[in-house]
This record gives C-alpha cells, sequence and structure tokens, in this order.
C-alpha cells in the first residue's frame, strides 16, 4: 500500500523550488479556460464548460472539509444550494431595481451568503470531528431539504424561483445574454476561486488544518483550538461553495429545492473522491467528471447512476487517493524513467477491463432493458448487436464476455502489482540514497 | 505587575478519580523555575494521569494546579499551552502526512502569533521558518526535513515529538516517557539531546529507566499509588529508606524478573 501513500509535502517543496513550473501551470489552466469555449462552439459544449467551471469550485470547496480538514460532509449542497437561492432573488432584485449591484458580481452575493450559513450552521457543525460531523451536516442537509419545501416564499416550493440574468444594464456590450459571455464570467470566477483556494493551503490556518486532519488531539497541545481551525476553514469552505452556487444561479437562472438536497451533497463527495482527495487539483477532474458523468453518461444510458456507484466503489477498492493521485504516482515512475516499464501492462490492463466491462455492461443493461424498457420490446441496441431479453444466448454471451474479461483482468492485475511493486522499491532505494546528500 | 512567582508549577492538594477509583490523592508538588524534575513510580502509580492533569487533558477532581503563580486547572490543552506548558506523549503523537519540517512549524505557528491566519502566506513567516530550521537542526533531523513524518524511523519519529513539544518554545516542558521502546545506546544519545534542547527550562519527565532518571534530574519525585511520598535530590530519594520500601525495591524485582 505504500504506493498510495501521497507526498504532497514533497510536490510542494519542489513546486516552491521552481517557480517557473508554477507559473506555467497556473498560466496553462488559464488558457485552457480561455480557449476552451473556442474548441466546443455549440451551445451544449459551452453551457457544460460553464458547468465544468461552476463545478471545480464546488468540488475544491468541499475538499477544503474532506481533504484538507478530514471533515466528511454530507451536507455541502447545503452551503451551494442557499447561495443559488439568495444569488436568484439577488438577480430578482436587480431586475425590479431594488438591488443596485452589477450582475457580474452576482456569484459574490452567493459567497456571501454561502459564508453567512456557514457561519451560522456551520458552528454547531464543527462542534464535532469524525463520524459525529458527517451525521450533523447529513441532518443540516435534510433541514434544509425540509425547509426549502416549507417555506415556499423564499424556496419558491416545488417549482422554484427563476430570475432572470439579463436583467442588469449593458456593460460595454455586455448582457449576459449569450452563453459564451457568462462563460468567460464564470471562467473568470473558476481561476479567482481555484487560485485562493489554492492560496488558502499555504496559509497557517491552511497548515493547522491539515495538522487537525492527521491528529487533532495533538493540536490542541500546541496551542490550538482544533474547533475553531474546523469552524474557520468550514466558514471559508461555505464562501466557496456560495460562489458556486452563485455561478450556477447565473448560469441556468433558476433555483429548485433540489440545488441544496442530499443527492447533490452526495455528488460533490462522489466526484471530489474520484477526482482525488490527498491533491489540490484532484477536485478539479472531480469536477470536470461530475459534468462529463452526470451531462454525458445519462445520455449514454439509463443505467449510468449504476455504472458511477461501480466506478466508485472501484475507485475506493483499488485507488482510494482518486485519479490525481494516480496520475502522480505514475509522474513519480516517470521521473525515475521507469514508466516505459509499466506501458504493457497498463495495455493488457486495459484490454481486461474493457473485455470485462462490455460483458458486465451488456448484463446491466439487460437487466435494465427487462425490469424498464420491456414495454418497447424484448430487443435492444447494444453497441451494434440487438440483444434479446428473452433469448438464452444474449445472457450466457453476456455472462461468457464478463467472465472472461474478469478473469484476464484478474490475472494481469496480480502480475502487475507485482511489478509495480518492485518498480516502487527501487525508487524507494534510490531515495534513501539520495537522502543524506 | 505581580512578582514573579517563586514556583514555575505548583500542585495543591490534587486528586483525580474516575468513577469510584482514585487515580491522584492528595498530591503536593512544587516545582521551582529551571528545575529538572524526574517523575517516576510503579505501573499504575498515576505518572501519565498527573502529566494528563497537568497539561489539561482531563480536569482534576479537586485540588489546585498554578503554572507560575497562575491556576491552570480546569483551562483546556490549549490555554494552558498558550500560557507557556507544552508536553510531549508516551505514543508518538505527530502529524503523520506533514513533513518532518511542516510538523515543527505547526507546533511554533501559534506562539508567534501567526494563530488562525488565512491572510498570510506560510512562506513569508520569515522567523517562523527561521526558527523551524534551527529546531530542525536542534533535534538533527535536517537530512529528514521534507520527509513525511509517517515515514520517519522510531527513534527520528521521538526525536520529532520532542521537537514538536519545544517548537512553541514553552518554559515548562513535560515529557512522557521520552525514551520508551529505545535502545541503550539511543537512549544514551535521546538523553543528550533532552538536555541541550531544554537548557533553561522546568523540565518534567516519566522515566523508568533509572539510568535516565539519575543522568537527567536535579531532582526526583517518586509517585506511588497516586501519592508522592518523595519529592528530592536523587541522592536522597537513593537513601531513602520510604522509597526502598515502596518503590525500588519492587523495581528491582521487575528488573530481575524480567
Amino acid at each position: 500500500m505504500e504506493a498510495t501513500v501521497a507526498r504532497p509535502a514533497e510536490v510542494a517543496r519542489r513546486a516552491g523550488a521552481v517557480p517557473a513550473a508554477r507559473w506555467l501551470v497556473w498560466g496553462a489552466f488559464a488558457v485552457v479556460l480561455l480557449v476552451a469555449p473556442l474548441l466546443f462552439p455549440s451551445s451544449l459544449g459551452r453551457s457544460m464548460l460553464s458547468q465544468v467551471g461552476i463545478a471545480i469550485v464546488a468540488c475544491l470547496s468541499y475538499n477544503i472539509l474532506l481533504g484538507q480538514g478530514g471533515m466528511l460532509s454530507f451536507g455541502h449542497a447545503v452551503y451551494t444550494g442557499l447561495g443559488t437561492f439568495v444569488a436568484v432573488h439577488a438577480l430578482l432584485g436587480i431586475g425590479n431595481g431594488t438591488l443596485p449591484i452589477p450582475v457580474s458580481l452576482i456569484p459574490l452575493v452567493g459567497g456571501v451568503a454561502g459564508m453567512f450559513f456557514a457561519v451560522l450552521l456551520g458552528y454547531v457543525t464543527t462542534k464535532k470531528a469524525g463520524t459525529p460531523f458527517a451525521m450533523i451536516t447529513l441532518g443540516i442537509g435534510e433541514l434544509v431539504t425540509a425547509m426549502a419545501l416549507m417555506v415556499p416564499e423564499f424556496f419558491g416550493g416545488e417549482g422554484g424561483i427563476s430570475a432572470n440574468r439579463t436583467a442588469g444594464k449593458p456593460f460595454l456590450g455586455i448582457t449576459y445574454g449569450p452563453q459564451i459571455q457568462v462563460y468567460y464570467l464564470l471562467a473568470v470566477y473558476t481561476f479567482a476561486c481555484t487560485a485562493a483556494m489554492y492560496a488558502f493551503t499555504r496559509t497557517p490556518l491552511g497548515r493547522m488544518l491539515n495538522a487537525v486532519r492527521d491528529n487533532p488531539e495533538r493540536v490542541e497541545f500546541i496551542g490550538y483550538s482544533t474547533q475553531r481551525v474546523r469552524y474557520f476553514s468550514f466558514v471559508i469552505a461555505g464562501f466557496f461553495a456560495g460562489i458556486a452556487g452563485g455561478m450556477y444561479a447565473l448560469n441556468f437562472e433558476i433555483a429548485t429545492a433540489e440545488v441544496v438536497g442530499a443527492g447533490r451533497s452526495g455528488a460533490y463527495l462522489l466526484f471530489t473522491f474520484l477526482g482525488g482527495a490527498t491533491f489540490f487539483f484532484g477536485p478539479i477532474i472531480g469536477g470536470v467528471l461530475m459534468v462529463l458523468g452526470i451531462g454525458l453518461f445519462s445520455e449514454l444510458t439509463k443505467a449510468w447512476q449504476l455504472y458511477l456507484g461501480l466506478i466508485f466503489m472501484f475507485m475506493v477498492m483499488y485507488a482510494p487517493g482518486g485519479i490525481a493521485s494516480l496520475i502522480m504516482m505514475n509522474l513519480r515512475v516517470a521521473a525515475h524513467r521507469k514508466l516505459h516499464r509499466l506501458w504493457g501492462w497498463y495495455a493488457l490492463l486495459t484490454a481486461g477491463a474493457l473485455v470485462m466491462l462490455a460483458g458486465s455492461a451488456a448484463l446491466i443493461e439487460l437487466v435494465y432493458h427487462l425490469q424498464l424498457g420491456a414495454t418497447s420490446g424484448p430487443t435492444l441496441q447494444y453497441v451494434g448487436m440487438t440483444l434479446d431479453i428473452g433469448a438464452a444466448s444474449s445472457w450466457l454471451g453476456a455472462l461468457a464476455v464478463a467472465a472472461i474479461g474478469l478473469a484476464l483482468f484478474e490475472f494481469v492485475r496480480r502480475r502487475f502489482a507485482l511489478a509495480w511493486g518492485r518498480i516502487q522499491s527501487e525508487i524507494e532505494t534510490t531515495m534513501t540514497f539520495k537522502e543524506p546528500s | 505587575m505581580s512578582e514573579t512567582p517563586a514556583y514555575a508549577l505548583e500542585l495543591k492538594a490534587l486528586r483525580k478519580s474516575f468513577g469510584k477509583t482514585e487515580i491522584i490523592r492528595d498530591t503536593n508538588l512544587a516545582v521551582m523555575p529551571g528545575e529538572r524534575v524526574a517523575i517516576i513510580g510503579p505501573n499504575g502509580a498515576g505518572k501519565s494521569t498527573l502529566f494528563n492533569l497537568i497539561s489539561g487533558r482531563f480536569g482534576p477532581t479537586s485540588g489546585q494546579i498554578l503554572l507560575k503563580g497562575r491556576r491552570i486547572d480546569g483551562l483546556t490543552p490549549y490555554e494552558i499551552n498558550r500560557l507557556g506548558l507544552a508536553r510531549s506523549f508516551q505514543i508518538t503523537n505527530i502529524f503523520g502526512r506533514l513533513s518532518v519540517f511542516e510538523n515543527l512549524r505547526c507546533g511554533l505557528l501559534w506562539s508567534m502569533g501567526y494563530r488562525y491566519a488565512f491572510w498570510k502566506f506560510l512562506a513569508d513567516l520569515k522567523d517562523a521558518n527561521e526558527r523551524a530550521e534551527q529546531l530542525l537542526a536542534m533535534i538533527r533531523l535536517e537530512p529528514k526535513r521534507d520527509t513525511l513524518a509517517i515515514n520517519l524511523t522510531y527513534a527520528e519519529q521521538r526525536a520529532l515529538e520532542i521537537g514538536i513539544t519545544i517548537a512553541g518554545g514553552a518554559d515548562v516542558v513535560l515529557l512522557d516517557e521520552p525514551t520508551a521502546g529505545m535502545s541503550k545506546s539511543e537512549t544514551r544519545r535521546f538523553v543528550e539531546l533532552i538536555r541541550e534542547v531544554t537548557v533553561g527550562k522546568t523540565l518534567l519527565t516519566v522515566e523508568h529507566d533509572m539510568s535516565v532518571v539519575f543522568g537527567l534530574a536535579d531532582k526526583i519525585a517518586v509517585l506511588v499509588y497516586g501519592e508522592v511520598i518523595a519529592f528530592d535530590v536523587p541522592e536522597a530519594v537513593r537513601g531513602s529508606q520510604r522509597v526502598q520500601e515502596a518503590y525500588l525495591g519492587s523495581m528491582d524485582r521487575e528488573g530481575a524478573a524480567s
């Protein structure tokens, strides 16, 4: 398991030693944000890119709790969602002239709202850590969801509340009518929030939050109240969550009870974890996956949540550091010029995984069709083939492919694990030799 | 400004019970500034409990604890720490996923006034970083500066434990079995290290190794069944009939048995 132990400190130090590399990374991030809508000019593409920006800010803010503070929250959508509601109200206020602020500040309104509710609710939440913390977040999440339906004056009941983002006065021709204008505003917020949250990890409070995660007891004996550290960090996370909520309000111009719901909170947890909670950039990957997963995957198959659950399960079991840690571990191997020894294994692993996936996906689709889609006839299209829920050949064939894939994958995986372990121990040895110098 | 209190640490009629069991009963102790006191006693005498009471992990059932003349009983561990008392732990208690350097820096942030600051970069805190580097040199872990604490050897982790403890510059330091689990040669080096890094500080240690006790301490407090039965210079304690009966004899038997 040594391989999965992340080494953020080492990485951070290397980054600190080479500030040029840091500028390069941030520059690249800015360029990606800048040119992305040119690569995906369709309205769907641009809408999804806007959502990616929102999801990145939301997942990063969630990771202040999960990855940096060891706080497993099941209610983060409370802060993004309430941010959305307040932001939509602010947008309405701009529309009827009672709120004299520019539309471009709406995400900040969401941020202040998120922070306000984090100050209020977070005080109770952060009294505890660990399991009680998780329980309280769950409770508060349910509470706010119930409130959303009980107070239609503010939350708009079942239908939610909607507003118009073009309500403000145009500024230099910017009306926020076209999606591209919204995208670039959200991109600016995404970049600024990412930079600010990265900066937070390098401050005294940010570091003490890591200390509280690692060993809360010891923190109390070096002068810090763990509760305060958690609380202040929670408020900061709430602020950025609220900004994400405000960005959402601008993008969708509507807030429904669903935005504060447990489903959304769960999605933040799931995708932050998938992206990788142990590295700062993990949730950025998570945010991208969230939009792709929910937006595109759901178009491909009705069973998309089942696939998502499976992926999540496999990640928890085999790569608890998420995709970010997979990347970092392979970069380490590459840095020691040993990556070429793994390509073959990766090819074989991928082949095994694909065969397994093809078989099990066929089974899943068959079951789904049997349960939900049978009214549309006994057959279904599956990667160019026609499967029949009444035919034994379809079931047996899918089962056989899945079994062969599983056997192949497991066969390769065991040998790969040995090769991987060998390479890791080689790297450890060279590093121990180098260290005293 | 009141006059300087005579004692660095004073325990007055201290009692602690867990349920019906009285672990500390009527303990009195007065430690002068700069004194090095070793607390010895058979297993279960209440040595660790005493440390937990002083450092605020538990509140006493009755009695008083005074740090530099100020009552600290009933305060939280962090409040006590801010008043200038630091402790180490018998079981290594460090920040596993932070580097050695980060561990030390965390240990001194509060004392240098950085508190909960989120508007300053750690990299810009020149004084804190210099002090952390100094500490790193003091505990001789410079080669391991950027190693994650979890990857250190046991002896290195013990050194880091001491480093975090002294990082905040507290003038009263409690070390709970600092050499537990170390080999003879490691222990010898480690005692030297403790001596170095606690120069000028008031030091209380819980220790089982008699060579460490007699090598390190100016005074020895003997704790038996929750009571301090002797508190004197090592020679006097060694010669005390009462201590011999109550403790050192049993210690010899323990040693012979093992």
